[in-house]
């Protein structure tokens, strides 16, 4: 199952500090992990929001640095790509995966997939017993569709303001979570559905 | 893509005031009250939905507003759902509102999971799930049972105690039901799915395989059609959570008992029967016949039959998966499919050791097909875990795995950072098992570094846990110069792939000196043992120095400089571990290394330095353990410590070094100490300290520093605290440093307070001196004085004195 799928900042953003990174998106799926049993103390709705927010934080901060440590390795320079030359902008995309150690910050292990498109990166984190080849997959085209829907190589900020797109997207892609197995046939069908509630 | 209009809009929404909130809200619950969902409806909710989520602390919406949003949530059209329930998400449900809002829409299913708030919450979503899956009423759209299954996966993931055994038995019971006998005609219509709407004059037409020929079994993920029916698409949701389903039983069910015993016996002498006649039928074939030679499972309870039928739906996935689809995307799905299935497989057969027998031949086929072509490496993998389960009981061979997994992997992807971190995770998971079973595995170490050479920071972290396995006392010595020449090994593969993409012919200069290098033959040896796959061909190469001229350039270069940043560390848990596995022989033998590479490195800024202070800490720590080490190698340590140029380019380690050699250059230490040879290191230290306080730094380099003098200084005085003929010669010196400082300052030392702590270390030791008795035992306590046991003698422990005490003060 997929814990939670995040676009946020790789570029440096004025407002913040220099590691720091601005979450545009974010969903977490299934019940709070504080709602385990074993765990402490019981937390308010309050204090679960609070804590969930910050550890998808967690998360963006430390694919940031992956990503920028990355980067710099490999040495190559950013094209930029406008509308129009999404796919294009997917091929050139660097992509990784980093592990999450048990505690950092979910209370177990996890693996952060991550797909760098120019300023912006998509993460999705996984249990460490999931089929990574095909969340990797999975995340690519969910990324697609977001550029694609949402104009994301535009300026503009259909991110924020249309981010109801996002979620129905991963309702079909996605649903809570779960990762399908869709042939191309499958995948049509369900994207035909997302492109009509796209539409209206 | 982030522009300042986006960051703006989030600073609005952090920073809106309440006031200004309340009028948004009035106005929003206003435009709720109409019939429709207007444009200017929508547009505001998506702004409460940003104004909510711009800051992690929550706002409290007025309840009104709630309950309008609540409503919502159960409206025909999915834009309402989706807003309201991504709106209520963000914000607290009303204080005494039960969850009792239903699932009919997967998004109004989201807000509950996410408004779950205790083990009960979640077992009472879980009723309901399992209501509407047992009463199957087909009204409402042809997707509402399809988000069942991932909202129950949800929930299995956190707490797998809210089901009972009821619902695991029907929940078994529909996955055999949608995973083997989904329909096998192609549903009518596209988007609607669902059952043949419009033309009855239409002939239903069977599914398709992925290659377009017509299936010839049961309805897979890996099947095609026009349409799909409901139950197709179930079996897709079913398919996906299989495999956690099946890991959850696992954990779930109770140990063996003497009826499960009955039944692995019954299963046994079945797939014993079909396994010889039809094996050969199995292999290879094209048209599938895995459901006609299953074995009849009728007679199997829930559970068993549903391992059953998994067994059967992962046999007809890998062999469907040798199909050419005729599409990309497809292509990878039998990929991620193949993964899968050999992981269910996998998983079907720990539960049931019976099923190995019937699953081997098709593993090991399906490894023969795949072995030679890279692409399927990371598909390679759930097999090598396989193997690492089950061959053992088959009996099978799995030597060709591990030379895949331990040799051409990393030498051929070791820049697939997906192949990297599963096959890391794989060792991670399987290392009691690993060395166990595959001897081999703590030989490969120069072959998997070569994954921390490439990314050194992402993998980095399974390094932390792999390395100890790692240490071996064969090996020891090797992966100490393996890990210090970790920048090379990275330089190395950068070079070895710009050398593939780059032709020969390009020179002119433009060409790097390195690459040039790496491709002359009379250089090739070196870069050839970096790039060696297995330990045991020797410790290191003789021209290291030659190696890191040859790679100077290769100092900036930014994957060289991030692996350096890892070594320290490594380096670290390195020595931690061999400390517990080394015996003192190769204790010395790690001290001569460090002596030695001190001054081959690679030359990266800050590397060096680093590099020190880590052997710095370590050596000191070593000897403390094995004090008599020092007397062992006394005569390397003392070589090291009378050249005086290791005052100016190793300070850290000369200073350590000089320390190590006072402190445990005694009897007390080692019986073998002579007098002669604490003459002989007096004298090779008193040399060098005359040297550097008599004159300038030689140009280039800046002055001692004060520590090195310090620590010369004391270690002379501890030296002649045991052989006191030595007393007067440091005597003479330590008063000559007196009378050359009270003429202000010294080209030696320019800072005025450290020149000031120098000569009063120097008193105190000349006085200190003037006494030997006393200075023997303050220079070099017995061992009981440096290693109190107050709290452990009974003569002196505090327990006792205080029982003394107070039965003196409580004398009625």
């Amino acid at each position: 199952m997929v814990r939670c799928f995040l676009i946020h900042t790789v570029c440096p953003v004025p407002a913040l500090g220099p590691g720091e990174s601005r979450v545009l998106y974010s969903r977490v799926f299934g019940p709070d992990e504080s709602v385990l049993p074993g765990q402490q103390r019981q937390l308010s709705p309050e204090e679960r929001r609070l804590l969930s927010a910050e550890k998808l934080a967690v998360v963006a901060r430390q694919v940031r640095s992956a990503v920028s440590l990355c980067r710099e390795a490999s040495g190559r320079l950013l094209v930029e790509a406008v509308p129009g030359e999404e796919a294009l902008a997917l091929q050139e995309a660097d992509g990784g995966v980093m592990r999450l150690r048990a505690g950092d910050p979910f209370s177990e292990e996890t693996s952060a997939l991550w797909l760098a498109v120019q300023s912006l990166a998509f993460v999705m984190v996984c249990e460490p017993h999931e089929n990574l080849l095909l969340a990797e997959g999975t995340l690519r085209n969910l990324s697609r569709h977001c550029l694609e829907h949402l104009h994301m190589l535009a300026p503009g900020s259909e991110v924020l303001l249309k981010s109801n797109r996002i979620d129905v997207l991963l309702s079909r892609l996605l649903p809570h979570g779960q990762l399908l197995f869709l042939n191309h046939r499958f995948a049509q069908s369900l994207e035909k559905e997302v492109s009509a509630y796209m539409s209206k | 893509m982030y522009s300042h209009g986006s960051e703006s809009l989030i600073k609005q929404a952090r920073e809106i005031q309440e006031s200004e909130l309340q009028k948004f809200y009035s106005r929003l619950i206003k435009l709720l009250q109409g019939k429709e969902l207007s444009h200017e409806t929508i547009d505001c909710l998506q702004r409460l939905h940003l104004i909510l989520s711009a800051t992690k602390y929550t706002r409290i919406l007025p309840a009104e507003l709630q309950r309008s949003l609540l409503s919502l949530l159960s409206s025909s059209v999915e834009q309402s759902q989706v807003l309201s329930s991504a709106v209520l998400r963000e914000t607290l449900p009303l204080s005494g509102q039960e969850v009792n809002c239903s699932q009919e829409n997967t998004h109004a299913a989201a807000l509950l999971l996410s408004q779950a708030g205790s083990r009960e919450d979640l077992s009472s979503i879980c009723s309901q799930l399992f209501h509407s899956l047992e009463s199957r009423a087909s009204e409402g759209p042809t997707h509402s049972l399809t988000h069942t299954l991932p909202v129950l996966n949800a929930i299995l993931t956190h707490s797998s105690e809210c089901l009972s055994e009821d619902h695991m038995t029907l929940l078994s019971k529909k996955l055999v039901d949608w995973l083997r006998y989904a329909s096998i005609m192609q549903g009518g219509g596209a988007s609607s799915g669902g059952f043949f709407t419009g033309s009855r004059s239409r002939q239903p037409v069977p599914i398709a395989e992925l290659d377009g020929s017509v299936s010839g079994d049961f309805f897979t993920v890996l099947c095609v059609g026009q349409g799909f029916t409901e139950d197709q698409w179930m079996n897709v949701y079913s398919f996906s959570m299989l495999r956690h389903w099946l890991l959850t039983f696992h954990s779930v069910s109770n140990g063996a008992t003497a009826d499960n015993v009955n039944k692995l016996q019954l299963s046994l002498s079945l797939s014993h029967s079909l396994s010889t006649d039809d094996r050969s039928e199995v292999d290879g074939s094209v048209v599938s016949m895995v459901s006609a030679t299953s074995s009849s499972s009728r007679l199997l309870p829930p559970k068993e039959r549903l391992r059953e039928k998994a067994f059967q739906y992962c046999q007809r996935l890998i062999e469907q998966s040798d199909r050419k689809a005729q599409k990309r995307t497809d292509t990878e799905l039998q990929k991620a499919c193949l993964v899968e299935a050999v992981c269910i497989l996998d998983s079907v057969c720990v539960e049931d050791a019976s099923l190995v027998f019937r699953a081997f031949p098709c593993i090991k086929a399906l490894f023969g097909r795949l072995s030679s072509d890279l692409s399927f490496a990371r598909v390679l993998l759930p097999i090598a875990q396989f193997y690492l389960n089950h061959g053992e009981m088959a009996a099978v061979d799995c030597d060709c795995v591990w030379k895949l997994v331990f040799a051409r992997f990393p030498t051929e992807l070791f820049n697939n950072p997906f192949l990297a971190h599963e096959l890391l995770r794989f060792l991670r998971l399987n290392l009691e098992n690993l060395q166990l079973r595959v001897p081999e595995y703590t030989r490969c170490f120069p072959n998997l570094l070569k994954f921390l050479a490439w990314d050194g920071p992402a993998v980095v972290d399974d390094f932390v846990d792999l390395l100890p396995s790692l240490v071996t006392t064969g090996t020891a010595v090797e992966l100490l110069h393996t890990l210090l020449d970790l920048p090379c090994l990275s330089a190395t593969l950068v070079l070895q792939l710009r050398s593939m993409s780059l032709p020969i012919s390009e020179s002119g200069g433009r060409s790097l000196p390195s690459l040039d290098a790496f491709r002359s033959p009379s250089f090739r040896g070196l870069f050839l043992f970096l790039l060696r796959e297995e330990s045991g061909s020797g410790e290191t190469i003789e021209r290291l120095s030659t190696l890191h001229e040859l790679l100077t350039e290769a100092a900036d270069w930014p994957r060289v400089v991030q692996c350096a940043q890892t070594v320290p560390v490594l380096l670290h848990i390195f020595f931690n571990t061999v400390i517990k596995v080394a015996d003192k022989k190769l204790l010395a033998q790690l001290i001569l290394v460090q002596l030695e590479r001190s001054s081959l490195l690679l030359n990266i800024p800050k590397y060096i330095k680093e590099i020190h202070r880590v052997f710095s800490c370590h050596l000191l720590r070593l000897c403390k353990l094995h004090p008599s080490l020092v007397v062992d190698q006394s005569h390397e340590l003392l070589e090291f410590a009378g050249a005086t140029a290791h005052v100016y380019t190793k300070e850290e380690i000369y200073t350590h070094v000089v320390w190590v050699l006072g402190e445990y250059l005694s009897v007390s230490c080692d019986s073998r100490c002579s007098v002669t040879l604490i003459t002989s290191c007096f004298e090779a230290l008193e040399a060098v300290l005359f040297e550097i306080t008599s004159s300038a730094p030689p140009p280039g380099a800046g002055c001692p520093a004060p520590r090195v003098i310090t620590a010369l200084m004391s270690a002379l005085a501890k030296l002649a605290s045991r052989s006191h003929d030595l007393i007067p010669r440091v005597s003479l010196f330590l008063s000559k440093l007196r009378n050359v400082s009270r003429d202000g300052s010294v080209v030696w030392c320019t800072d005025e307070d450290d020149l000031v702590a120098i000569v009063t270390l120097g008193e105190e030791l000349w006085s200190l001196l003037k006494t030997p008795g006393v200075a023997q035992s303050v220079l070099t306590p017995p061992p009981h004085i440096t290693t109190p046991q107050w709290h452990r003698d009974t003569n002196v422990a505090m327990p006792l004195q205080l029982r003394a005490l107070t039965s003196l003060t409580h004398s009625q």
